[in-house]
């Protein structure tokens, strides 16, 4: 896992997401997922790069399987920017560094 | 801001860009290697590759990849994990541009492969990532006990439909045709699975649904009757088109957009330009004929180098 993320689970999610007083960026990926692999370092840079601003939470779909059906995840890696409690932005796909910093301009600010 | 004079730049990341990154850095090229925002190619969006020489139990796609890269950075290729914006790839010195960064060499090689195609009907895009998909590893999970669909027949349709049975309650392969471009053992592989159900001459008009999808409103090609299959997926996997647009116009390509070569080498109609991988080849278009000729690209690009020695104006800016 990268170093500037947090791990959530099912569990977890409600208190580290739902609750979080900061713009928390969730990852869905899982290890079969190959574009998952390639988009993971650049969301881990992007999380050190603003650490004040947002937190990036990584969730496995595999091991965590009742919030991915919760928020209807189809496909992975999607990201979903959560701002008190509710999902504010779905970026679906993998994308390289410049096209995600900029889809998630609004909440780098 | 521009940088030194490299001998290679590399752009691609898939088969043939990392085989020639392992060549030209072990021909001690110090090759830079362009590996885009999506490192690996089309390998990881696949599972069991068992068709690739040394791995007789088959390999994992992504850990296929993770393999070539890690010998790629083993004999020092530098790789930057970047979109190329444009290239320049006229006179002594080439410039590759990416990410606002203009990056110089004498010699390019072009391995930016193919980009999986979509149909283009009504609401496919509207629905990609709700449904649609032209990644099976990375979505069919979320379609367990469902009825999905995948669109295609050749030998990534057969191996998707094959995969998604683990998932999948039925999975039903639309084909537009009633013959099959796959080869025999895929085609096979898929016949004998109770799970798989087929539509042929059945071409797909729309892709249906609001949220997600919910089916696929189909029209025999023989007698024009439209139809509605029910579907909560459709997994895409007609084929590719090859990424030349970063050097339309520049360079020579076929109608279907694959870049010209100067065959059996990897030589392009510009001097000190090479091509390699999907990039180029419209007939095979396997990893191993990928990896291949990102070799011979290396090798070529090794040669000519050797014979185009630094011009002083390079000796000067530090090349």
């Amino acid at each position: 896992m990268g170093a500037n993320t947090v791990d959530v689970t099912d569990t977890s999610f409600e208190a580290d997401v739902l609750k979080s007083s900061k713009t928390v960026v969730v990852d869905f990926w899982a290890s079969w997922c190959g574009p998952c692999k390639m988009v993971a370092p650049v969301l881990d840079e992007i999380a050190g790069e603003n650490k004040e601003r947002l937190t990036v939470a990584k969730l496995d779909v595999d091991a965590n399987p009742s919030i991915a059906v919760s928020y209807e995840i189809r496909s992975i890696p999607t990201l979903i920017v959560f701002q008190d409690g509710q999902p504010v932005k779905h970026i679906i796909g993998a994308k390289g560094k410049a096209e995600l910093l900029s889809d998630l301009s609004d909440y780098l600010g | 801001m521009t940088t030194d004079v490299r001998d290679v730049v590399i752009i691609g990341s898939g088969p043939a860009g990392y085989t020639a990154a392992v060549y030209a850095a072990r021909a001690q090229l110090n090759p830079l290697v362009f590996e885009g925002s999506q490192f690996g190619g089309a390998l990881m969006t696949t599972t069991d590759v068992e068709n690739y020489p040394g791995f007789a139990d088959g390999i994992m796609g992504p850990d296929l990849m993770g393999q070539m890269r890690d010998q790629a950075k083993r004999f020092g290729a530098e790789l930057r994990a970047e979109d190329v914006e444009s290239v320049d790839l006229t006179g002594p010195v080439r410039s590759v541009t990416a990410n606002g960064r203009v990056y110089r060499a004498r010699a390019v090689i072009l391995a930016m492969g193919a980009a999986a195609r979509y149909l283009g009907v009504p609401g496919e895009q509207r629905l990609l990532g709700r449904g649609v998909s032209s990644c099976a590893t990375c979505d069919g999970f979320f379609f367990r006990d469902q009825d999905i669909a995948v669109a295609g027949g050749g030998d990534s349709a057969m191996e998707e439909a094959t995969f998604l049975t683990r998932f999948a309650r039925s999975v039903t392969v639309v084909h537009r045709r009633d013959e099959f471009r796959a080869s025999r053992i895929m085609l096979e592989r898929a016949r004998h699975d109770p799970k798989i159900r087929w539509r042929t001459n059945a071409v797909i008009e729309e892709v249906l649904g609001e949220g997600s999808v919910t089916g696929l409103r189909l029209r025999d090609s023989r007698s024009g009757q439209e139809s509605v299959l029910d579907a909560t997926a459709m997994f895409v996997a007609i084929g590719h088109d090859p990424r030349s647009r970063l050097v339309a116009g520049v360079l020579d390509t076929d109608d279907d957009g694959y870049l010209r070569t100067d065959s059996p080498s990897t030589r392009t109609a510009i001097a000190g330009v090479f091509a390699a991988g999907d990039l180029v080849d419209r007939t095979y278009r396997q990893a191993i004929t990928a990896a291949g000729s990102g070799c011979s690209a290396a090798i070529d690009a090794e040669r000519w180098l050797a014979e185009h020695p630094v011009g002083a104006e390079l000796v000067a800016s530090g090349g």
